[in-house]
């Protein structure tokens, strides 16, 4: 079974140099891997990192020690030493990401900031509109918002645009960050069945699901983040 | 993807008697990249944009660039007529205030073909709609054309040089302060017309600003500027979202939320 994700001893903390240089462990000696078709999901409370680690699988954080190797076609590339450029091309090509908000951009449409991933690798735009109107239809995205910038819908209309933008690709690494948080139980269902398809389709999930009805839906298996906790002994 | 860069700049230093406007900056850019340098006034982000692009030589270091063939030259080792050249049809330079980049007291529409006569065309009809249709990608009204700049706002003016800038297919522009002095609402249409443009364009470019959010919105890599020296140089997400030097930290936690 293909392994798209190994993360290897990877530990991180934050230094805040505003105030006085106080170093905040985060996480410590993370070991995991995901293989194709699963959903493995980080667990633990608030605070202990889930997010963090999705950041750090995506590029957002820098890590201070350990390894984090995709599959990139036939190579393996450890994206925590990866230059820019590399980081850039894994994201066109390998991971997809649901962030917990939707960044905006002023003047680009909803139907825009979903389509976008399948333009930039290269699919024509009728063919990624008509996947993005797929998507959004199938999300329940009143049709009247399609042609709008989404800074003024509302949370849970954001973040169905979110979650059809993580969706459209065919990456074989998909990382959510609580994608149902705002959502109602119908589209709750339809995020579910959404995951369920990717898993059919081969695609390696980790996610981050506080709704404890859609974790146990979805979820392989648990992650315990907890036991990476870093600064949990005394020094 | 190409597999090599367009300008691989090394160990750039620019001395103004002995104070330092740059110090030993080194950095390679690809084609379709969009590099952010940003830092506070003074940090030396305009010195080094001046460096690169052979408008102020630098006391030492060199800057690469790759020629349409496929060659790389050291910029200042080119003559006067070939440097010209090449920034009059492969690169663009858009400044921050417009009236450094553009004839005020001719047509706008004589801005942007000025750019096509330099290279060599001379079909005024040719030229003309080129400029018709320069002027309409940047979202400037037709019945414009033979105004003078000098008429516009200050919005308009900034999208007009961009055009002027554009119309040559530049593979590389260098941007200072694109969005500077101009109200919040002009900015968010200039920047979302400059991300179209450069998305569509596959350009590479490198952008100074003092505004993070500008340099988060265009840029995919980022290089923060202080006293001369490069501090911090990475991915703009990772830059932003998790900022590693003491001044970049500074920076990104001054930034007011709305």
């Amino acid at each position: 079974m293909p392994t798209p994700l190994v993360v290897s001893e990877v530990a991180k903390s934050f230094t805040m140099h505003l105030r006085d240089g106080i170093k905040l462990p985060v996480v410590k000696d993370v070991n995991f891997s995901v293989t194709a078709g699963e959903c493995a999901v980080l667990g633990g409370p608030s605070g202990v990192g889930k997010s963090s680690i999705l950041k750090m699988l995506y590029g957002n954080y820098s890590v201070d020690s350990g390894q984090i190797l995709i599959t990139h076609g036939n190579v393996t590339v450890d994206i925590a030493s990866a230059d820019p450029r590399t980081v850039l091309n894994i994201r066109r090509d390998v991971i997809g990401y649901v962030s917990q908000f939707l960044r905006t951009v002023p003047r680009v449409s909803a139907m825009d900031v979903v389509a976008e991933p399948l333009l930039a690798r290269g699919i024509s735009q009728d063919e990624a509109r008509e996947r993005a109107r797929a998507l959004l239809e199938k999300l329940n995205l009143p049709e009247r918002l399609w042609s709008l910038p989404p800074a003024t819908f509302s949370g849970g209309e954001q973040q169905r645009v979110n979650i059809a933008r993580g969706f459209i690709t065919d990456h074989p690494l998909l990382l959510l960050d609580e994608p149902t948080a705002s959502l109602d139980a119908a589209n709750r269902a339809v995020v579910v069945d959404l995951i369920r398809a990717k898993k059919k389709a081969g695609t390696a999930l980790l996610g981050i699901f506080h709704d404890q009805d859609v974790r146990e839906e979805v979820a392989d298996r648990i992650i315990d983040v907890s036991e990476f906790r870093a600064g949990k002994e005394a020094a | 993807m190409s597999d090599h860069p367009l300008l691989r700049v090394s160990a750039v230093t620019k001395f103004y008697g002995s104070r330092v406007g740059c110090r030993d900056v080194s950095f390679e850019l690809w084609p379709g990249e969009v590099l952010a340098v940003v830092g506070e006034s003074g940090s030396g982000k305009t010195t080094l944009l001046n460096a690169i692009s052979t408008r102020l030589m630098p006391t030492s270091g060199t800057v690469e660039y790759c020629m349409r063939d496929g060659k790389f030259r050291d910029l200042y080792r080119m003559g006067e007529a070939e440097r010209r050249f090449l920034m009059r049809t492969d690169w663009g330079f858009v400044h921050q205030n417009p009236a450094d980049g553009l004839r005020m007291t001719v047509s706008a529409g004589a801005n942007v073909g000025e750019r096509l006569m330099a290279i060599g065309d001379r079909h005024y009809g040719n030229i003309r709609s080129s400029a018709t249709q320069w002027l309409d990608r940047v979202e400037i009204e037709a019945d414009r054309i033979d105004d003078q700049p000098r008429d516009f706002s200050g919005g308009m003016r900034q999208r007009l040089q961009i055009a002027r800038n554009l119309v040559t297919g530049p593979r590389l522009v260098f941007m200072d302060e694109p969005t500077g002095g101009l109200d919040v609402s002009v900015q968010a249409r200039l920047l979302d017309l400059m991300r179209g443009l450069v998305n569509d364009l596959g350009l590479a470019a490198i952008v100074v600003t003092h505004d993070l959010a500008v340099a988060r919105l265009l840029s995919h890599r980022m290089m923060v500027m202080k006293d001369g020296n490069v501090i911090e140089h990475g991915l703009t997400d990772r830059v932003l979202d998790d900022p590693r030097e003491p001044y970049t930290q500074l920076l990104v936690s001054s930034i007011l939320q709305v």
